[in-house]
């Protein structure tokens, strides 16, 4: 499934809308003011249409799993705004956010930490459809279903999530993301705690259950050939700030901005031969701390490409590619 | 020439709900200069390999061979195997912070270690971690050296173990998921520095990892283990290339590649790896096995298959892999 598939090119219309979003947390207490905050996500913009899956990559501290959770309003952005079906969301009451929380969910990276030890299965996944008011017979039958949907089977509905594996408890809260037919699901890491061999049976889920629900995804990873494999367009962050977004082949294939080529050179490929032909551009240093950013283009410390304007003017995000929908904050893109 | 060599090494543990069964039957060598991969998921035993070659599991009933350049360390006094252990053998963990004392600096720690196996006075034992510090590439080797762990990034950790496993001049390197939580550009870092060392000084390594990127990337042989047996050993190129069994065939082909277009689906093992406290019958990997979903032959379910060479280097486990050999 591509972004050209009709499936998802019907609507135009964005389902997420994202502006200039911005998370500051705040610094501790000094001896006179509070010091100053990590700005941990900084002027995001970015769009999901019905029906796809939006990959948002980078490496550990870069706003990622902040700007997943901003999605959903489990933590409130501090600058910009959040658009759902055109409705900004970002300021409204919890209270009143009810009725839309049903068409937005979140899948969590450790499958155990996120499902109640104390409930069943059934109890689990019928918690959100109570919560929207649905009949206890149709809960049942709701829950009957979904069960089956993501590969479980109905004597599981009795056990409690200690007597699952990684990979059946992450079926069971995909089943819960699920009950009420949302548009659109966040995964933070749905799959970075689970075996290889695992993995690949609940992108595969995810994947089939794209088709058969229409479901979107924002796809949080920071394993870049599982972003690759179930994202139609991407979105590469480093520091709080999207360096580079648009088309998955694109991006994979002819990165503009310095940061996501060596990101791709880094990944060791499953193949000796080809990782001996392969040119690794290997940055220096760490990712730097979003407490203290570099100026201008934060990535500049570590860039082979780095001139003296990089380290005064932060590079805006502009079009490079051949497409409108490629984007890069380079000031000298490839 | 072989630095180790590992037969027939089997390790039990006694748990409450029964014995543990970790590892089974695993034969493996080492050579200097070379790195073998440990592949294996959860449960496979991969870690729990390593740790008895390092005579590191109190309480677990270890068996078969392990001899170190000459020397049988199953069964040897404990005193025989601490001045290997940390000396001529060292370790790399996954988690820095934990291997590492949050006590003291890590110039101390590294000062310490050197002076224990080397009985160097303290200033010699001193200037030897700071230019070890420095071969592993951390900037300012003098002044780091008095900081404490928790003021090193987890890439700068992770230098710090390598350097603290390099000080003394191992011949061995044992690396249990030395990269897995590290950022991928930093993991780039760490895994060329070990492959710069091992050339410069002729270390052999043996790195543990669940990641077939990894192994690709640094390993001159491979062990796929799976349910605690080996399933397959070959050169890597080979192994890539040529794979046999079919757990690694399952593994390869539930890979996402970064390196593929718009990819045909991931073919998914089904199942979830085996329980060691109850472990399949016969060959471990077959209640999940798509050759014996097909053809349900009894030597799957017969007794736990050895690996069987079934090519020049290549080992296969798998019993109905058909060779002429």
């Amino acid at each position: 499934m591509t972004t050209g598939d009709p499936a998802t090119a019907v609507d135009d219309t964005p389902l997420l809308r994202v502006e200039d979003l911005g998370m500051t947390f705040p610094g501790p207490r000094g001896a006179v003011r509070r010091l100053p905050g990590v700005r941990a996500v900084d002027g995001v913009s970015f769009a999901v249409r019905p029906g796809e899956t939006l990959g948002l990559v980078g490496e550990s501290g870069c706003g990622k799993s902040t700007t997943g959770r901003m999605l959903v309003r489990l933590l409130d952005p501090t600058a910009g705004r959040v658009s759902f079906r055109g409705e900004d969301i970002t300021r409204t009451a919890q209270s009143r956010l009810r009725p839309l929380r049903s068409r937005f969910q979140m899948i969590f990276q450790d499958p155990f930490a996120s499902l109640n030890p104390r409930q069943t299965v059934q109890q689990i996944i019928a918690a959100p459809l109570r919560a929207q008011g649905t009949a206890p017979a149709a809960v049942r039958r709701e829950v009957r279903d979904l069960v089956d949907l993501v590969g479980l089977a109905p004597e599981h509905l009795e056990r409690y999530p200690h007597q699952f594996s990684g990979g059946q408890a992450q079926r069971i809260g995909i089943a819960r993301a699920l009950a009420t037919r949302p548009e659109l699901v966040v995964a933070d890491e749905p799959v970075s705690a689970l075996d290889v061999s695992i993995q690949a049976q609940i992108v595969g889920l995810m994947e089939r259950l794209q088709r058969e629900l229409g479901v979107a995804y924002v796809f949080i990873a920071h394993d870049l050939a599982v972003v690759r494999h179930i994202s139609h367009r991407v979105a590469v962050m480093y520091l709080g700030r999207i360096v580079e977004i648009g088309e998955k082949n694109e991006v994979y294939e002819r990165p503009a901005h310095p940061y996501t080529k060596a990101l791709l050179s880094a990944v060791p490929l499953p193949d000796p031969a080809a990782e001996r032909a392969r040119e690794r551009i290997v940055l220096l240093g760490d990712p730097p701390s979003p407490a203290n950013p570099p100026s201008g283009c934060t990535f500049h410390p570590r860039c082979p490409k780095a001139q003296e304007i990089c380290r005064t003017e932060r590079p805006l995000l502009r079009i490079t590619g051949p497409t409108a929908g490629r984007q890069a904050a380079c000031h000298f893109p490839e | 020439m072989t630095l180790l060599q590992v037969t027939d090494l089997s390790v039990e543990f006694d748990t409450a709900e029964g014995v543990v069964r970790a590892v089974r039957g695993v034969d493996f060598t080492v050579e200097r200069g070379r790195t073998l991969g440990i592949v294996g998921e959860s449960g496979s035993g991969k870690s729990v390999t390593s740790l008895a070659v390092m005579g590191l599991h109190r309480g677990a009933r270890i068996g078969g061979s392990v001899r170190f350049d000459g020397t049988e360390l199953i069964g040897a006094p404990e005193e025989t195997v601490r001045r290997l252990r940390g000396r001529r053998i060292a370790m790399v963990f996954q988690d820095a912070l934990t291997a590492l004392h949050p006590y003291f600096t890590i110039g101390d720690q590294i000062a310490e270690a050197y002076r224990e196996h080397h009985g160097a006075s303290r200033k010699a034992a001193r200037k030897r971690a700071v230019d070890v510090l420095g071969d592993v590439g951390i900037p300012e080797p003098a002044r780091r050296a008095g900081e404490y762990p928790h003021e090193f990034s987890g890439g700068m950790r992770q230098r710090a173990m390598i350097a603290l496993a390099l000080s003394c001049e191992p011949d061995l390197i044992i690396a249990d998921e030395p990269t897995t939580a590290l950022d991928v550009t930093v993991q780039a870092q760490v895994l060329d520095l070990l492959m710069r060392l091992q050339q410069d000084r002729g270390l052999g390594i043996v790195m543990i990892t669940h990641d077939l990127g990894v192994i690709a990337r640094v390993a001159d042989d491979v062990l796929v283990m799976y349910g605690g047996s080996a399933a397959e050993q070959a050169p890597a190129d080979r192994l890539f290339a040529d794979p046999r069994h079919p757990y690694t065939r399952g593994l390869l082909d539930s890979l996402p590649r970064l390196d593929a277009g718009d990819a045909t689906e991931l073919r998914a093992i089904p199942g979830s790896p085996p329980s060691l406290l109850a472990p399949p019958a016969g060959c471990a990997f077959h209640p999940r096995c798509p050759v014996y979903a097909r053809e349900r032959n009894p030597l799957c379910t017969g007794d736990r298959p050895a690996l069987r060479q079934v090519g020049d280097a290549h080992h296969n486990a798998c019993v109905l892999d058909e060779v002429t050999p």
